[in-house]
C-alpha cells in the first residue's frame, strides 16, 4: 500500500520506554513484571496520605545514557504533575517533565542514510494496570474493575521525535533503531510484548510541498507491525477523507489490530486540561559534569557503530548477508563474530552462524565461549568439519557446553583423510563414467552430483570445498 | 502545670514516671475533652504501653532522651501506625496509616509518648476549626471563643494542660495563630528543617510541622528533635539538627530587629499596642530597634490564596474513593469519584479546590497560579533585603484577640484576612514564631511575631525568652 501520488505523510513518533532499574521512580519498591498483583507497592507509589517522592539515581542515570546515545543536550530539568482523575493513578495526578526536560534535541540516524530529528527525551512515572471486568470490558460500563500497582511508579523515558518521518515503513525502522539503542543504553529490555516499550504515532498528510496537515495522534501501539500498518491505514484514510473533499479533524484514535482499522478515541476540542505545574514535593534535578562524565564513561557502543564494525569485516556483503548482520547486532552476539575474524580474517561464515544457529538458541549462548566458536568455524572453515556437522557440533555446545573438538571426535566427526577421500572419488568415478564425463566437459552441476554422492558415502563426514578440489585434481 | 522540661528531667531521675505523667494526662483529657474537643482519638492503650517501655528503659538503665516520658498531642493531619488519621474530614473515614510520620519515629525515639490526635480545620484548611467535620474545638482560656486554626485542637491541649507539648502544622499561620489565641508558644521553622514526611500534605511548598509549648524553652527542646535532614523528603535541609535550647538565653544585646509596618498595620489597639511594648522590651535588653516598611508583604494574602489552593487541588485529588477512605457508590467509577468527594469533602476545602483548579487552568494558569509565583519571588527578595539590615523582624502574630464562634463564618475573606500577618514567611520559606506578650480584650492572650531569615531559629528562640521573661513568665 502506498499513497496516492503527489500525497505525502508526515509523521512524528512518542516512544515510552520502561526502564531497568532495580527500584521505582520515586520508591524503594521492586520494579518487576510479572509479580502477584499490589505486591511491588509501598506508601509512595500507592500515593497515601503524607508520602512524599524522592528521585531514583540509577533511573538519571538511564535518561541521560538514552540523552547521550540520541546525542541530545543534557540540561538542569523540573518535574511537573500532570494533574488528571484516573482510578491507575494512585495520586491522581502523573509526575512527569514539562518544559524542562532532561535530555532536549538531538537525532537518530537509520541504516537507510536517512536521519530523525529528536525533539526531547523526559522522565515521567508509569501508572498502574486496570482490568475491567464484565459489562463493555472498558472503563465506563464495566460490572467492576480491578486495579494492579505494581507497574505504579515504573521509571518511564518519553522519546519524542520531530515530525521528519515520510513513510509507514521508515517509522518501522526508526522504532527497530531506536530498539536497540535503548537495549544498547541497558535503559530498556526492548520486549514490546510485555509493554517495555509503546509507540503513540502522530500521522498527517499533505500533498508535495504544501504546509503540514492537521494531525491524528494513534495512541498505544505495541508492536512493530501494528506501528507500521497503523501509520499506513491512517494516512490513507487522510487522503481518501481530503480527496473526497472532507476535512482531517485533529483527533487522538485507536487501532483495532484486529480489524486493521484505527477509530476515534476522543477530539481535541474535550480533551483534559492537565493543570500541569511544577512538583513542590521534588527538587530540581541538575546533575554536574562529574555525573555525566560518568555516565558517558560506562556507555557501550550503539547499534549503528557495531553494524559498521562487522560490515567492514565482510568483502562485498550481499543483501541476505547484511540482513544476518542485522540480527548480529539485535541479539548483541557480534563477539563471536569478531572472534572469528580476529582468528581467521574470514567473518562471512561466522556471521551465518551466529545469524542462525545462535540466533536459534539464543537463551543458550551463555554456554558457549567465543573460543569455542572460533574453533568450530576454524573446522569447518578448513574442511575439516561439514557445514552439517558444523552446525550439529554448535547445537551441542550451547545445549550443553563442553569442547567443540571432544564433541567432534565423539560424533565420529574426523576428518575424512585425503586417502579416503581421493579413493571414495575415484571409485564414484568408475561407478559414474557419463556423469563424470560430461562434468570433464565443463557442466559444473555435476559437481554437485559427486559431492551428494560421496555425502552419502561417508554419511555426511566429508566436507563440500575437499571434495571439488578432489574432483578438479582429476579433471 | 510542668514544663515539658521538667517532666523529662523528672521522668529521667526517677522523682516521676512516664506512666504518672500519663495518667495526669489522661484524667485531664477525661475531665475536659467533651466540653473542648481537643482529641479526635486518645490512643489510651498505645500511650499506656509506648509509657511503659519508656519507664521499663529507665529502669534497665538506658538513655531514654530529652523528651522522656513527655506526653504529647498530635495533629490529626500527621501519620501514626494503626491510629485513625483523618484530618477532620469525613473522606478519611476508616482510614488508618500503615506508615509513621517522620515527626513521630523522632518523638518517640527521644522518649516522648503520643497521646492521641488532635482536631483541625478540615485538612488544614481555616483559622478557627469551625471547618472541622468533628465540630469546632474551644479555646480553654473562653470556652465561647475560637482557638485559631488550624491547629486549633493541639493548642487547646497545651493550654487546657492536657500535655505540655504539641504537634501542629503551619501552612499560612496554621500553628502560630492558634499560639497566640491560646496564649502559646508556637513554631513555624524554615521550610525544609522538619521533614514533612508523613504530613498529610495542603500546600507542600509551604507546609512545614512545628511546636507547641507553654514556655520559649520547651519549644526549643521539642524542635531539636523534630528538626534534622531526612531522606524520605527531597525537600529537606541536607544538615543535622541545630543546637536550640542551648541557646535559649543568648539574649538579644547587639541583635538589630526590625519593627514592620506591614506586619501589625490594621491589627486592634491592643495588639499594635502590645507590639510596640514588645520592641521597648527588646530595647531595654540591648537590642537595636529599626523601624522598616517591607511593602510587597501587602500582596502576599492573595498570592498565598493561589498558591496554596493550587497546590491543594492537585494534592487533594487522591481522595477519590478508589484506594481508601470514604466510598460513595454510584453506577461508575468516575460517578463513584464525584459522589466521594462531594460527600466527602467540607465547604471551605471544595471552595479552595475549585479555586486552585481555576488559578492552574488552561488560559487561567499566567493571569493566576503564574502571577502568584512572581509575587512570591518578590516577597523572598524583599525579606533578604530587609534581613541585610537587620537580624530579626518583629510584627503582630494575628490582628485581634480571639474571636467568638461564627464571628467570622459568613465571610471567608474575613477568616483569610486573619492570617495576613503570618501568611509571609511562609512564602519565603523563612522560620517565624508566635510568643505570648501582654493580654488584650477580656484578659485574653496576644501573640507578638518574631520572624528571621532561614535557619535563624535559635535567634528567634533567644529573643522570644526575652519577651517571655519581660512579660512575667521567669
Amino acid at each position: 500500500m502506498t499513497l496516492p501520488d503527489d500525497w505525502e505523510m508526515v509523521v512524528g513518533l512518542e516512544v515510552h520506554t520502561e526502564l531497568l532499574t532495580k527500584s521505582k521512580l520515586f520508591c524503594g519498591c521492586q520494579n518487576h513484571f510479572g509479580s502477584e498483583p499490589n505486591t511491588n507497592i509501598c506508601p509512595v507509589c500507592l500515593g497515601l496520605p503524607g508520602s512524599l517522592p524522592v528521585l531514583n539515581r540509577e533511573a538519571v542515570d538511564f535518561a541521560m545514557r538514552i540523552g547521550m546515545a540520541l546525542h541530545s543536550t543534557i540540561a538542569p530539568s523540573t518535574f511537573h504533575r500532570k494533574n488528571y482523575f484516573y482510578p491507575d493513578q494512585s495520586k491522581d495526578y502523573q509526575i512527569s517533565q514539562y518544559d524542562l526536560p532532561i535530555n532536549s534535541g538531538g537525532y537518530l540516524d537509520l541504516p537507510d542514510g536517512s536521519r530523525v530529528s529528536i525533539e526531547r527525551a523526559h522522565m515521567e512515572e508509569d501508572t498502574g494496570k486496570s482490568t475491567h471486568l464484565g459489562g463493555s470490558g472498558r472503563l465506563a460500563g464495566a460490572d467492576s474493575s480491578l486495579v494492579d500497582y505494581n507497574r505504579c511508579g515504573v521509571p518511564l523515558v518519553e522519546i519524542v521525535s520531530g515530525p521528519d518521518i515520510r513513510s509507514s515503513a521508515q517509522a518501522r525502522t526508526y522504532a527497530a533503531e531506536l530498539r536497540g539503542i535503548l537495549i544498547a543504553t541497558g535503559a530498556s529490555d526492548g520486549r514490546l510484548e510485555e509493554g517495555s516499550m509503546r509507540f503513540d504515532a502522530n500521522v498527517s498528510v499533505r500533498r508535495s510541498g504544501q504546509p503540514f496537515g492537521t494531525r491524528c495522534e494513534i495512541k498505544n501501539l505495541n508492536s512493530l507491525r501494528s506501528l507500521q500498518r497503523a501509520i499506513e491505514y491512517e494516512a490513507l484514510r487522510q487522503v481518501e477523507l481530503l480527496e473526497g473533499g472532507g476535512v482531517v479533524r485533529q483527533e487522538t484514535r485507536h487501532w483495532d489490530e484486529n480489524l486493521g482499522e484505527t477509530s476515534t478515541l476522543r477530539v481535541k476540542e474535550d480533551a483534559d486540561d492537565y493543570r500541569y505545574f511544577r512538583d513542590p514535593d521534588l527538587v530540581d534535578l541538575a546533575p554536574d559534569q562529574a555525573w555525566q562524565d560518568r555516565v558517558r564513561a560506562a556507555l557501550s557502543p550503539m547499534p549503528a557503530q557495531r553494524r559498521g564494525e562487522v560490515v567492514a569485516l565482510l568483502r562485498e556483503p550481499s543483501d541476505a548477508q547484511l540482513d544476518a548482520v542485522e540480527v548480529v547486532i539485535d541479539l548483541g552476539l557480534e563477539k563471536y563474530v569478531h572472534a572469528v575474524a580476529d582468528a581467521s580474517g574470514d567473518a562471512g561464515l561466522a556471521v551465518a552462524r551466529v545469524a542462525n544457529e545462535l540466533a536459534a538458541d539464543v537463551d543458550h549462548v551463555a554456554n558457549l565461549s567465543t573460543e569455542s566458536f572460533v574453533a568450530t568455524v576454524l573446522m569447518e572453515q578448513r574442511g575439516e568439519l561439514s557445514a552439517t556437522q558444523a552446525k550439529t557440533v554448535l547445537g551441542e555446545v550451547l545445549a550443553s557446553g563442553g569442547d567443540p573438538h571432544a564433541i567432534a571426535a565423539s560424533k565420529g566427526f574426523e576428518q575424512l583423510s585425503a586417502d579416503t577421500l581421493g579413493s571414495t572419488v575415484a571409485s564414484l568415478i568408475d561407478a559414474h563414467p557419463d556423469e563424470w564425463q560430461r562434468y570433464r566437459e565443463g557442466d559444473e552441476k555435476l559437481a554437485q552430483f559427486f559431492i551428494g554422492q560421496v555425502m552419502k558415502l561417508t554419511r555426511g563426514q566429508a566436507n563440500g570445498k575437499a571434495v571439488i578440489a578432489e574432483l578438479q585434481a582429476r579433471r | 502545670m510542668k514544663s515539658a522540661t521538667q517532666i523529662a528531667a523528672d521522668v529521667r531521675s526517677g522523682a516521676s514516671s512516664a506512666a504518672a505523667e500519663l495518667e495526669r494526662t489522661l484524667s485531664v483529657i477525661a475531665e475536659r475533652n467533651e466540653e473542648l474537643n481537643v482529641f479526635l482519638h486518645v490512643d489510651i492503650d498505645g500511650a499506656r504501653a509506648a509509657a511503659a517501655d519508656v519507664d521499663a528503659r529507665i529502669a534497665n538503665g538506658d538513655n531514654v532522651g530529652p523528651l522522656a516520658g513527655v506526653p504529647i498531642a498530635i495533629k490529626d493531619n500527621l501519620c501514626q501506625v494503626g491510629i485513625p488519621t483523618t484530618c477532620s474530614s469525613k473522606i478519611l473515614e476508616g482510614w488508618r496509616p500503615p506508615y509513621n510520620a517522620t515527626v513521630i519515629e523522632r518523638i518517640v525515639a527521644a522518649g516522648a509518648v503520643p497521646v492521641g490526635k488532635t482536631n483541625l480545620d478540615e485538612f488544614a484548611m481555616g483559622s478557627s476549626t469551625e471547618n472541622s467535620a468533628f465540630g469546632p474545638s474551644r479555646n480553654p482560656l473562653d470556652p465561647t471563643r475560637v482557638p485559631g486554626g488550624s491547629s486549633g485542637g493541639s493548642a487547646a491541649a497545651v493550654a487546657s494542660n492536657m500535655t505540655s507539648l504539641s504537634l501542629g502544622s503551619d501552612t499560612g499561620g496554621s500553628i502560630r495563630q492558634p499560639a497566640a489565641l491560646c496564649g502559646l508558644v508556637g513554631v513555624k521553622p524554615t521550610y525544609g528543617l522538619v521533614s514533612r514526611y508523613g504530613l498529610i500534605a495542603f500546600a507542600s511548598s509551604l507546609d512545614q510541622i512545628g511546636p507547641f509549648s507553654k514556655t520559649v524553652a520547651d519549644s526549643a527542646l521539642l524542635l531539636e528533635v523534630l528538626a534534622g535532614h531526612d531522606p524520605k523528603d527531597s525537600t529537606s535541609l541536607p544538615e543535622a539538627s541545630p543546637s536550640l535550647v542551648a541557646h535559649v538565653n543568648d539574649g538579644v544585646a547587639g541583635q538589630r530587629i526590625g519593627l514592620v509596618r506591614e506586619l501589625f498595620d490594621g491589627a486592634d489597639e491592643s495588639v499594635v499596642t502590645a507590639v510596640r511594648a514588645a520592641a521597648a522590651a527588646l530595647r531595654e535588653a540591648g537590642a537595636k530597634i529599626v523601624d522598616l516598611s517591607i511593602p510587597e508583604l501587602e500582596l502576599t494574602l492573595s498570592a498565598y490564596y493561589l498558591i496554596a489552593p493550587a497546590e491543594a487541588s492537585s494534592n487533594l485529588a487522591r481522595y477519590d474513593g478508589v484506594r481508601y477512605g470514604l466510598r460513595v457508590k454510584a453506577d461508575d467509577v468516575t460517578a463513584m469519584m464525584e459522589a466521594t468527594r462531594t460527600a466527602g469533602f467540607g465547604a471551605e476545602v471544595k471552595r479552595r479546590i475549585m479555586l486552585g483548579t481555576y488559578a492552574l487552568s488552561a488560559g487561567y494558569y499566567d493571569a493566576y497560579y503564574g502571577q502568584a509565583l512572581k509575587v512570591r519571588t518578590l516577597t523572598i527578595n524583599a525579606f533578604a533585603r530587609a534581613y541585610e539590615q537587620v537580624d530579626l523582624l518583629l510584627g503582630a502574630t494575628t490582628p485581634s484577640v480571639a474571636f467568638k464562634f461564627g464571628a467570622k463564618t459568613a465571610d471567608p475573606m474575613a477568616m483569610y484576612l486573619n492570617d495576613v500577618f503570618t501568611i509571609p514567611t511562609n512564602l519565603a520559606g523563612d522560620p517565624a514564631l508566635s510568643v505570648p506578650f501582654t493580654t488584650g480584650e477580656e484578659g485574653l492572650p496576644i501573640g507578638v511575631q518574631l520572624l528571621g531569615p532561614g535557619r535563624s531559629e535559635a535567634r528567634l528562640f533567644a529573643a522570644a525568652r526575652v519577651l517571655e521573661i519581660a512579660d512575667g513568665r521567669p
